[in-house]
């Protein structure tokens, strides 16, 4: 039985800020209530959306270049778009995959992007990441446990 | 086809030609960028992918100790981690001395087929099959994956489920779905257990099933497109893979092979602990990859092509029945035309996965899975040298460690720079065959990133930060300045600024 919250972080630890999702959701998944499951992988693919199946909401975490600094957290729907023809795809293509799959939508679905600047491999955490990994680690709780009340 | 030839890599008289940029290439892993270089009347005269990739990748594992190594070292690539992750831990072996039990070679290798098919089903059915289906210069709306799950539900669903398959035959072996430690210097650190053995059994005939029908489906586009697919940037080239003792196929282990384009042996059964001796690695200022080369031909001569197409052209059999009659059919279609082309490589993928599907269930009906003999370690060495077939070629991990257990010298070669030449060669084929003389358009740029995707080229990177990965083609004159721009947005749509 699958947990009702998912949380999928995506990104790469050895990549600079590319490690900020991997990062925040170790810090927390010790303390997470027992409704929420944290998955991490380096990148999404079509196979994530039996991930997604069965659960009441989902939080994707990921870094982002474009985003304002320290997050933006959206709610996100499905959408067509050009990361469907690459080794990674957009949570919002996945959502499409999703429905193309299912035949039904995905369940609601939550992104939390958090800036990061620098993404070379072997680069650490940059200063300004890690400013934003903080705030974003103090935020996280919180928005977890608005989206579990909200979907019970 | 075409001889060896580095025609078009280089214009004579560069002055007042038209730069055209295809950067970066789409549906490929990294950043790409396909330059051509045009005159007044759109002939061309340079073709040149570059790649910026890979630089650095040796640095970022010097220093750390030597057990590190397979762990590490899949944080190099996000598409096949589990490739490095295997590659470092043969190279590991050697540095302990270590001769495996039966249990540890046989979880490896269910690892290492289970990364084969993963990664074939995803380029297949999600990268490569909108072309392959739709057509090169079909309606770029319709020509993704979008497209197929319309036209085609059932194919875009096996897709997804032989991906998943694969990557659980990956959790299962590797102990998690990714940063996986199953694998360590000498061994592995997990067996698999009679409930994670019935788990993947349970599916794996599906696989099988799906794995070859695949294998139909592009032996039926070649039949119904039977000049374009013998014909689309098609060229004569060397060969190198790994082999078995007895000459069958085997993606884990084994000597290396290299042949003529001819079909004449240049080395057979190498071991490739001594890899240095026959394969060298050049270098040219108009790219950050490297141009390996086989030695005895030299640097201008001696570029050649891994991955499947090799393997499965090269190999004496396969050694599992439904995928070696494949083989057999693959290799007499048409008098072996489909053997030489640079498509034929798709059918060749969809070979492979279904052997990687045959291997995996034979493997899982072997009691040595459940075995308890899982680490060997014996006399420690300074070098360790690791190769495996990777799904898109030959990969090779060679370390150096000192008397501390520190990695001080690394290097490797991924199969992408195998193939960096023979890249090169396709797409200026293309080149010649559809852009000559041509007003450029998206279908017909199309065309040349068909020809790099036949590769299922890795240009690196696990790095995916939202907001990349448009597509924007530049036609500048000889000063640099902008002619015309064609872009690509992340919503698939196009767009052109004159």
């Amino acid at each position: 039985m699958a947990a009702p919250i998912l949380v999928m972080a995506v990104g790469n630890e050895s990549r600079g800020d590319d490690a900020l999702a991997p990062l925040l959701i170790r810090q927390l998944q010790t303390e997470a209530p027992e409704q929420v499951e944290f998955i991490e992988d380096y990148q999404l693919q079509v196979e994530h959306v039996t991930d997604l199946h069965g659960r009441r909401a989902v939080l994707f975490v990921d870094a982002d270049v474009s985003c304002d600094a320290p997050f933006q957290l959206s709610m996100i729907t499905a959408a067509h778009d050009n990361s469907y023809t690459s080794h990674a795809m957009s949570p919002f293509a996945l959502l499409h995959a999703y429905r193309q799959f299912y035949d039904t939508n995905a369940p609601p679905c939550y992104l939390l992007r958090i800036r990061g600047y620098g993404f070379e491999l072997g680069e650490s955490l940059s200063a300004d990441a890690e400013r934003n990994l903080e705030l974003a680690t103090t935020y996280l709780p919180t928005l977890l446990a608005d989206i579990t009340r909200s979907r019970e | 086809m075409t001889d060896t030839t580095n025609k078009l890599e280089t214009a004579a008289h560069p002055k007042g030609l038209r730069r055209v940029a295809i950067d970066p290439v789409s549906r490929v892993e990294g950043h790409g960028k396909v330059t051509l270089l045009l005159d007044e009347n759109d002939h061309i005269h340079q073709v040149r992918l570059h790649i910026v990739e890979f630089r650095g990748f040796e640095k970022f594992i010097q220093g750390r100790p030597y057990w590190e190594a397979p762990v590490i070292v899949q944080r190099l690539c996000g598409i096949c981690p589990v490739s490095h992750h295997i590659a470092a831990s043969k190279a590991m072996d050697m540095i302990v001395g270590a001769t495996l039990t039966p249990t540890a070679e046989k979880v490896r290798r269910l690892m290492h087929y289970g990364q084969i098919l993963q990664s074939h089903a995803l380029h297949f059915f999600h990268l490569c099959s909108p072309d392959l289906l739709f057509g090169f210069d079909s309606d770029v709306a319709k020509r993704n994956i979008v497209g197929i799950a319309a036209a085609y539900p059932e194919i875009a669903k096996h897709g997804v489920l032989l991906r998943k398959f694969g990557q659980e035959v990956i959790r299962v072996t590797a102990g998690k779905r990714i940063h996986g430690t199953g694998s360590i210097p000498g061994g592995v650190n997990k067996n698999v257990s009679i409930e994670e053995r019935d788990y993947l059994l349970k599916d794996v005939e599906q696989m099988i099933a799906w794995s070859k029908g695949a294998v139909d489906i592009v032996k039926n586009l070649f039949e119904q497109n039977l000049d374009l697919y013998n014909n689309f940037g098609t060229f004569k080239a060397h060969t190198l893979h790994m082999v078995r003792a007895d000459g069958a196929m085997d993606l884990y282990h084994g000597g290396l092979r290299a042949r003529s384009m001819n079909g004449e042996p240049l080395f057979d059964h190498y071991d490739y602990s001594h890899y240095w001796d026959v394969i060298f690695e050049d270098v040219k200022s108009w790219s950050y990859m490297k141009f390996p080369f086989l030695r005895s031909l030299g640097p201008a001569e001696g570029w050649y092509r891994v991955g499947p197409l090799t393997r499965v052209t090269q190999s004496d059999f396969i050694p599992t029945p439904l995928a070696e009659q494949a083989r057999k059919e693959f290799i007499a279609f048409n008098g072996g035309s489909a053997t030489g082309a640079t498509l034929g490589t798709h059918w060749a993928r969809m070979i492979e996965m279904l052997h990687s599907a045959e291997v995996i269930r034979d493997l899982l009906n072997d009691p040595d899975l459940q075995g308890i003999d899982l680490v060997n370690i014996g006399e420690r060495h300074e070098r360790g040298v690791g190769v495996i077939e990777a799904p898109r070629g030959t990969l090779i991990h060679h370390y150096k460690v000192d008397e501390h257990d520190q990695i001080v010298r690394c290097n490797l070669i991924v199969s992408t720079t195998h193939n960096n030449q023979a890249m090169n060669e396709a797409i200026r084929q293309v080149a010649r065959q559809y852009l000559d003389g041509k007003k450029l358009t998206e279908g017909l740029l199309n065309h040349i990133e068909v020809a790099i995707r036949a590769f299922d080229p890795c240009l690196s990177c696990a790095t995916h930060a939202l907001g990349k990965m448009p597509l924007e083609v530049e036609l500048l004159n000889a000063e640099g300045g902008k002619v015309d721009v064609l872009a690509r947005s992340l919503d698939g749509t196009f767009s052109t600024e004159v």
